[in-house]
């Protein structure tokens, strides 16, 4: 097929991928924003969400049972999380707390194969993973009718997000948090409600990327991986940015596409696991707290 | 007292009893019955592996919970220990070491499931007296035992794994001189697992005048849009395929389903073809191809005695009893049935019967080797695994894979037990390999009647 | 009454001036090294080989990462990456410059590591914090691809791993695990001295500087520049001569592999358990690490033995290793370091309570 064609087939594909990461990028950053903690534990916990859920339903829980189940269940992992992790390190420095995420994605991973076992499942989801045909038609390009779902459902999160975000009262409660905790309590926002519904909305969006990325490559333990795609994607896009989300996971995924298909041929492929990283790098250079990310303002 | 004194009094005392404890384990003397053979068993139960570990050491430890069953060996009962090595090759040198002694006993085979255990374990072999049992994985020049005497392969290794596929291709392409010309992709792990066959490909390459093309995919490789699209763009005949871990594996079979590409023309390596790897993918599996050094299935008589006499009294290993049969079950099975005929030798050879054997002696014992049809028939797994014969110089299995293809619940295997077309040449691979680490480590061959 | 400082009198700029300013400490020190000397003729193979060498190995590479994130307050997460430099470098080294002594290509490899330390610690000098941290994960992968990629690394070897050559010094080789220990304890007691001394001098006391607060320390007259780069030289030379002890005193056999980003976050651990910005904190922290899995696993081995499904006991035991952790973090976060001060504080006053 002609090469440009080729070259829009990839880009696309790229883009698509680069929504999935967004998605699980999204995880980090509504923990980041209204905790300022960078949860290690996100990619843990994408797979112990949809661990989860396929585990309920081969109980024999039916789909739209399952997934309220699970929903509560990543509600309660994400509040026992803040009770029993965050709490006690609330003052603590930025350091130790990515520790102890890291701690936790441990015992999260650990806690998944003690519950459900180690073997590998698939997932469903009624949507094919297969070209669309008549985009097949039209312009021989393929673009898998899972992965417009999939970016559909990142964009729809992403909106919605950023909606409550800006506009709700819960949001702003969330952004007084990230802002200054004392100055919060001070004016009577409800902290500890504040952080719990933060780590449940977390939970919730870590169920919906697992799902998706489970359709797509089987539920099983490599999937607590998909986190180290995803974190290009916050350095690109800022650690505090709903919407820079969106636009740093979409470059990432084409400059990650373009690049293997393009330019890895000339070192022998495989550079997909570290370009994104460079890109993230030569980015930070440039702008040091990613696109949309808050000005970090040190004072002497 | 407060949670904080309790701890910073509570975690001193507990480290200095850890440390004791340890102490304790390392160098305690078991009493151990001098009739009991100890084995250590390094497996991967957690972790991305951790579907073909418990599978493969499932199948081993309930060999030999069955050979306890039956008498043990000619009145030797077998114990083991397990030691977690999370498929990483530090752990694996940890574990070796720890499962090295019980009591006076020293452990007289390893083996690893994978590559990169072995490599890291390979070196020590010819130290402490143990056997490297690779089964179908590891260092691939190995075969030469004059500079391996103490590593062994006995299912087949890569270079033969990927010349019979290439057989397969042909065969199915309609012979040797149709393959001019069409172009064959190598999709694989970038890592050196995934670059074994690589040599010998090329070399096939060259002489069936087809176009080899070699394509990476990073790790863990849940993402593999870029290479399917290049794969498709060059309009590839065939896809050999080289991948580890069920991330990998079923990702590479979604994924093609998505670029239309035919499962049909897929072939998939040993490790790579599983059950584990194709169920994840579900109706987009059906039609690819494996190759198996082991063959799946329950039938087999030595499966269907363990499922009544193992799992009947309960010891069963595996959690899902109804992994028993699965490939990596049965290649486990495959490799414990060699490690015991292994000892049933070297009781003979060294006029041991019904004792305890040595490292050594162990060595002599798997060296020697003979395992013809009715051996395998009198074992019970006939038809599962490949008969073959070893020797001084020669520490490889037969060579030989069945094809198989998945149809969606399970595997149907396709042929019996196919041959590499040139084993010479494979051979001659091997040695100049072997040759070149002996030259660069100041090894002096061992001379081979 | 023992640990006092009572009638210690220094008397001349140079007894001020050292390390172990007690008697007490002196006498420790030396009776400790004395006993890690002495140490292989009661201890058994297993120990030495798959304990104390690791441990002072990964002892050394924990003291780099700390000089790097605790002295210099730069979060890294590559040091696995810069591990790797070393081995392949001491493995190129010994293998295309014959008879090389041990030591020599040992430092030498050190050198390349902080040389190539220095080529990615240079973004530190605009981007700091969790984006640092993630920007050095992309070394890790880097590296690790490009010594996986290019065959020159690995002597074209067709199973894409190295062998480590034997230790070779003033013609002796070093093959015993009781050699091998001997070797890597004289290599360790050097560098953790050296470093013990450049955290207290003024070298480090500029990174504790830059660490505070760096926008002072640019004002007063520390060069940032410098100042960081050093770090990162400095600590990638120790990562990388732990790398290089790693595959040639303890592994054997390496591929680029083993030194993926779990290796980087278990230095990670060992730095942060151990204590941050303290040269004990890197051994004890070591310790730590090295042996709660062995710990947990011979505990359920011997307590549940066959009872329990193995796949159980080790989903366990990674649940209980990352609870341990989270439980330091919340009640320790100064580290074991901290709690050995306090011990030490204790010993100051007793037999009093206070």
């Amino acid at each position: 097929m002609p090469d440009f064609w080729f070259f829009l087939e990839v880009l696309v594909g790229g883009l698509l991928s680069g929504t999935m990461y967004a998605l699980v990028a999204l995880g980090f950053v509504l923990i980041y924003k209204a905790s300022s903690v960078f949860n290690f534990a996100q990619g843990a916990m994408v797979f112990f969400a949809v661990l989860s859920f396929v585990g309920f339903m081969e109980l024999g829980l039916p789909f739209w049972a399952a997934l309220p189940v699970t929903v509560g269940l990543m509600i309660l992992v994400g509040m026992g999380t803040e009770r029993f992790v965050l709490r006690p390190l609330v003052n603590q420095s930025e350091d130790t707390l990515l520790m102890a995420t890291i701690g936790l994605a441990f015992v999260i991973e650990g806690v998944a194969q003690l519950f459900w076992g180690v073997d590998v499942r698939r997932l469903d989801l009624g949507i094919r993973d297969e070209p669309i045909n008549w985009v097949m038609d039209k312009t021989g390009m393929l673009v898998s009718q899972l992965d417009v779902t999939a970016a559909l459902v990142a964009g729809l999160m992403v909106a919605a997000l950023a909606l409550l975000f800006s506009h709700t009262k819960v949001g702003r409660g969330l952004r007084a948090v990230a802002d200054d905790h004392a100055a919060a309590l001070s004016i009577g926002i409800p902290l500890k409600h504040i952080w719990m519904l933060v780590w449940a909305t977390a939970g919730v969006v870590a169920l919906v990327a697992g799902m998706l990325w489970g359709a797509r490559s089987g539920v099983q333990f490599a999937l607590v991986w998909v986190a180290l795609k995803a974190l290009p994607v916050l350095i690109i896009g800022g650690f505090t940015s709903v919407p820079g989300v969106i636009l740093a996971g979409l470059i990432v995924g084409a400059s990650e596409k373009i690049g293997e298909v393009f330019i890895g041929p000339y070192f022998g492929g495989g550079i997909e696991g570290w370009a994104p990283y460079m890109l993230a790098v030569l980015f930070l250079l440039i702008r040091p707290e990613g696109l949309f990310g808050e000005k970090i303002i040190r004072r002497v | 007292m407060s949670t904080d004194k309790i701890f910073r009094r509570v975690v001193p005392a507990i480290s200095a009893a850890a440390f004791i404890a340890i102490a304790a384990a390392s160098t305690a003397a078991t009493a151990q019955e001098a009739q009991e053979q100890y084995f250590g068993i390094p497996s991967s139960r957690v972790g991305p592996y951790s579907a073909m570990g418990t599978g493969y050491y499932g199948g081993i430890i309930d060999y030999l919970n069955y050979v306890n069953m039956k008498g043990g060996v000619n009145g030797v009962k077998l114990t083991y220990d397990e030691c977690e090595t999370e498929y990483n090759a530090a752990r694996t040198v940890e574990c070796y070491q720890r499962l090295l002694n019980k009591g006076d006993q020293k452990m007289v085979v390893f083996d690893t499931l994978g590559t990169p255990g072995a490599y890291a374990v390979i070196g020590r072999m010819a130290q402490d007296h143990v056997v490297l049992a690779q089964y179908g994985y590891g260092r691939t020049d190995a075969a030469d035992g004059r500079v391996w005497p103490w590593v062994f392969n006995a299912a087949g290794h890569y270079w033969g794994q990927i010349a019979v596929k290439m057989n397969f291709i042909a065969q199915k392409e309609g012979g040797v001189d149709k393959m001019k010309g069409k172009t064959v992709v190598h999709l694989h792990i970038d890592t050196a697992y995934g670059r074994e066959p690589l040599p010998a490909m090329r070399q096939i390459a060259k002489e069936w005048d087809f176009k080899l093309i070699e394509i990476a995919i990073p790790p863990p490789g849940l993402e593999q849009q870029s290479q399917w699209l290049q794969i498709r763009r060059e309009k590839a005949d065939w896809v050999t395929f080289w991948g580890a871990g069920s991330g990998m594996n079923s990702t590479a079979i979604t994924t093609a389903a998505r670029v239309g590409f035919p499962r049909e023309k897929m072939i998939y390596v040993t490790f790579g073809g599983a059950e584990e790897d194709m169920i994840p993918a579900g109706d987009a599996a059906k039609g690819t191809f494996v190759a198996a050094n082991a063959a799946p299935g329950r039938d087999y008589p030595l499966i269907a005695d363990i499922l009544k006499v193992v799992y009947g009294a309960g010891k069963g290993n595996m959690q899902n009893p109804d992994r028993v049969g699965t490939v990596y079950y049965n290649r486990g099975v495959g490799a414990a049935a060699m490690w015991i005929e292994a000892l049933k030798n070297a009781q003979r050879i060294h006029n041991k019967v019904g004792k305890t054997v040595n490292g050594d002696e162990f060595r002599d014992g798997y060296e020697a080797l003979d395992i013809t049809d009715d051996k395998l028939k009198e074992i019970g797994i006939l038809g599962m695994s490949a008969p073959f014969k070893m020797s001084c110089a020669k520490h490889d299995g037969s060579e030989r894979f069945k094809m198989m293809q998945w149809d969606g619940k399970k595997f149907q295997i396709l042929t019996d037990w196919v041959a590499a077309p040139d084993p010479a040449f494979i051979r001659k691979l091997i040695e100049e390999s072997a040759a070149k680490y002996a030259a660069e480590n100041n090894i002096t061959p061992r001379t081979c009647s | 009454m023992l640990y006092r400082e009572a009638g210690q009198f220094r008397t001349s700029y140079a007894q001020d001036s050292q390390i172990f300013p007690l008697r007490q400490d002196r006498i420790g020190i030396a009776i400790l090294l004395i006993a890690a000397v002495m140490l292989p003729f009661v201890a058994n193979s297993y120990w030495l080989s798959a304990i104390l060498i690791p441990w002072l190995v990964l002892s050394l590479v924990a003291l780099g990462q700390n000089i790097l994130m605790g002295y210099a307050g730069q979060l890294s997460l590559g040091s696995a990456g810069f591990m790797a430099v070393g081995a392949f470098a001491c493995y190129n080294l010994i293998l295309r410059i014959d008879g090389i002594p041990f030591v020599v290509a040992v430092a030498l490899s050190g050198v390349c590591a902080a040389l190539v330390g220095i080529v990615f610690g240079l973004p530190s000098l605009r981007i700091r914090g969790l984006y640092l941290a993630v920007a050095t994960l992309a070394s890790q992968f880097f590296i690790v691809w490009a010594l996986d990629k290019f065959g020159w690394f690995k002597n074209y070897d067709p199973a894409g791993v190295i062998t480590a050559q034997p230790i070779v010094m003033f013609g002796h080789n070093f093959a015993t695990p009781r050699e091998k220990y001997w070797v890597v304890l004289a290599i360790v007691a050097v560098l953790a001295l050296l470093a013990k001394n450049m955290a207290r001098g003024s070298v480090g006391r500029g990174w504790m500087a830059v660490r505070d607060m760096d926008v002072a320390a640019e004002v007063m007259g520390f060069s940032l520049l410098r100042t960081k780069l050093q770090a990162f030289a400095i600590s990638s030379f120790y990562c990388g001569v732990g790398g290089a002890l790693f595959a040639f005193a303890y592994l054997q056999t390496v591929e680029p592999s083993a030194f993926g980003i779990d290796l980087s976050f278990r230095i990670l651990f060992m730095v942060i358990i151990g204590g941050l910005g303290t040269i004990m904190g890197s051994f004890l922290g070591a310790g730590f690490i090295l042996l709660m899995p062995i710990f947990l696993n011979i505990f359920f081995h011997t307590v549940f033995g066959k009872a329990v499904d193995a796949t159980i006991t080790s989903a366990l035991e990674q649940v209980i290793f990352g609870v341990m952790i989270i439980m330091f973090l919340i009640f320790e976060p100064l580290g074991l370091a901290r709690l050995w001060q306090l011990t030490k504080e204790r010993l100051r006053l007793w037999p009093f309570k206070h």
